[in-house]
């Protein structure tokens, strides 16, 4: 009831929550708006129409245009919504698995088992998360699992500290204490009683990592570690983009649609996690009420 | 307080050391062939033909047991020894330090502005929360954040270069090279800008700003959230302590209030978070030195990580470590300057 209120105050973030929405249709009606044709090992092989090496500008056939080696850019924008939520609801639910374990192990256990923990988040704290990320790709090879692996990798270090906070916190609450007093578990009192209250701090860092781990994600593809040749994938299209956004002496936007589209799909699909996340945090935040 | 800092400091070490286990781990996957330039003094080394390398993959004890390799690449680098960059064709060391000066010329000169804008920009969002002005600047700075970086940047490359002819992308123009290359110009610190000046320059220093002006507005534009974020959380915070209160009951005007009283006590998580963005800025420049084509750290180590060079990722994490500890370091004797309250805890 708070969050529908919230929302009708706060149009930008009713904006958020209906772009997340369409996303969502996209992708689950992917096969529809774009259906996969003959040939194709994968639906996640887009379509190419010949081997031209300049792109083509927007036509019935292809009506978002071709990137140079003639690959269909609006069956990529479409596939490619499959792509971006696989990849962000994948690194960031299994971090948050990753995360809340360790978490949740340092702070109920303590003593010399909470520190080593500790120092183990602060070492991978001390990485360059892309670099290393990068590193990784490169040596497990292209594609969403390797992608995956690499940024769940150096990425689940930030829920292990809130939660391992957070049950701090939580454990000296008197429902705790009245809980312990009858007899419940140390496994059912973590499961049942902390992590249950534990939750939202962590869902608004999840609801905002998710967009920028599809960022991060894209980002490999651009740097040429990513997905491979011809995945749909928005990263790895725009940086197809990359030697023609230039355009031609005297008409810069010869090329407009090799950045636009691809560019406009991974940055409404950003945007609309980081609004819900916000709008989240302020729904969940009690300074924010007036 | 001191004593915390002190304990950060020993910390160094303890992250280093499993910095390099982890690289090592990686780079143990690769075959002894490829590993065997984490040694080579100079290209020509390696050149030889089958059996020469066969030789020093043995003289090296590239097949010799983990602990043993380990130990020898540790020792190494503690004698300074970093190792050949096969990316940029000289030692790991002396890449690094040879473009550290350009990173750190572009990461100040985009940290700087970036900081003061979020601080106007949060303040401003804290007192008129949930009026236009607070969804405008919320809405500005998500819009920035939810960029992907290549993207922004690729549109700036478009506009300002490529339509309006005004920031090229690279370091330097041609020309410009020429004059900081030749013999008469002093690099005194191997940062343009401030070369060109101490040299008394001024064409060489507009075109280094030129050149600096398309990724520092990028930087700024796509860091901004985070900063403003806090920063409006804090005053919001700030404005409902007792002593605005008390101000505004003792008849001060709400500007002042506002403005003199509330926006310095809430710059102080601020300080914090700034330590970590600055951290962050200088180890990853990496997609906007790469998009700018401005050869600094960052794009010279996603050459390298594209690569695996792993004798320069190494030196890049330890580097990154390093700016790391430093910062935070800095930022917790910062503190106490601002906050005397922080001192007798």
């Amino acid at each position: 009831m708070k969050a529908l209120r919230y929302l009708a105050r706060n149009p930008i973030s009713l904006i958020g929550v209906l772009l997340l929405i369409a996303f969502a249709l996209i992708a689950i009606f992917a096969p529809v708006i774009a259906p996969t044709q003959e040939f194709q090992m994968t639906p996640y092989d887009t379509p190419r129409a010949g081997f031209l090496a300049t792109p083509q500008p927007p036509s019935p056939e292809a009506i978002f245009g071709t990137t140079e080696g003639q690959y269909d850019i609006y069956y990529a924008v479409v596939w490619g919504t499959r792509t971006a939520f696989k990849i962000g609801l994948g690194v960031v639910s299994i971090s948050v698995l990753i995360g809340a374990t360790v978490g949740a192990i340092a702070a109920y256990y303590g003593g010399v088992l909470d520190e080593i923990l500790m120092r183990i988040v602060d070492v991978f704290m001390a990485v360059p998360f892309l670099i290393a990320a990068m590193v990784l790709t490169a040596l497990l090879g292209k594609g969403i699992i390797p992608v995956t692996i690499a940024l769940t990798t150096f990425g689940w270090m930030g829920y292990a500290r809130i939660i391992r906070s957070e049950i701090l916190r939580i454990r000296e609450m008197d429902y705790i204490h009245a809980a312990r007093s009858y007899g419940a578990s140390d496994l059912r009192l973590i499961l049942l009683h902390i992590l249950p209250n534990a939750f939202f701090p962590v869902m608004v860092l999840a609801t905002m990592a998710t967009g920028s781990m599809v960022l991060s994600a894209s980002a490999l593809s651009f740097l040429g570690v990513g997905t491979e040749e011809g995945y749909a994938d928005w990263g790895q299209f725009i940086s197809y983009s990359r030697n023609w956004i230039i355009g031609q002496p005297g008409n810069p936007f010869q090329y407009w649609y090799t950045l636009a589209f691809p560019g406009a799909a991974i940055f409404l699909f950003v945007l609309s996690w980081n609004l819900v996340g916000d709008a989240l945090r302020d729904i969940l935040d009690p300074r924010h009420s007036h | 307080m001191l004593n915390y800092a002190f304990r950060r400091l020993l910390m160094l070490p303890v992250v280093m050391f499993a910095l390099s286990l982890m690289i090592f781990g990686l780079q143990m996957s690769l075959t002894p062939t490829q590993r065997l330039a984490a040694y080579a003094p100079s290209p020509d080394f390696l050149k030889g033909g089958q059996d020469s390398i066969r030789r020093l993959i043995e003289q090296y004890g590239l097949n010799d047991p983990f602990y043993l390799q380990y130990g020898r690449w540790i020792g190494n680098i503690l004698t300074g020894n970093l190792g050949w960059s096969e990316t940029a064709r000289q030692p790991v060391g002396t890449a690094l330090t040879s473009l550290l000066p350009a990173t750190l010329e572009l990461v100040f000169i985009a940290f700087v502005p970036g900081l003061l804008l979020a601080i106007y920009l949060g303040s401003r969002a804290g007192i008129y929360l949930n009026r236009w002005q607070d969804h405008l600047i919320r809405f500005f700075t998500i819009f920035g954040w939810s960029f992907p970086v290549y993207v922004f940047g690729l549109l700036m490359l478009l506009i300002f270069y490529s339509v309006l002819d005004w920031f090229p992308p690279g370091r330097l123009s041609q020309w410009a090279q020429a004059v900081v290359t030749s013999r008469d110009f002093v690099r005194y610190t191997g940062a343009n800008t401030i070369d060109s000046l101490l040299n008394g320059n001024l064409p060489v220093f507009f075109d280094s700003l030129r050149h600096l002006a398309a990724p520092v507005i990028t930087l700024i534009y796509v860091n901004l959230a985070n900063m403003t974020r806090v920063m409006r959380t804090s005053m919001l915070e700030t404005l409902r302590q007792d002593y605005v209160r008390t101000a505004r009951a003792k008849g001060l005007r709400r500007r002042v209030v506002e403005l003199k009283h509330a926006r310095r006590n809430a710059l102080l998580p601020v300080v914090t978070i700034a330590g970590m963005e600055l951290a962050y800025m200088m180890g990853g420049v990496v997609i906007t030195e790469t998009i700018f084509d401005y050869s600094g750290l960052g794009q010279f180590a996603a050459k390298s990580a594209a690569n695996l060079d792993f004798p320069a990722i190494l030196g890049f994490g330890l580097y990154f470590a390093v700016v790391l500890v430093v910062l935070n370091l800095v930022v917790d004797l910062i503190y106490p300057l601002l906050d005397p309250r922080v001192k007798t805890r």
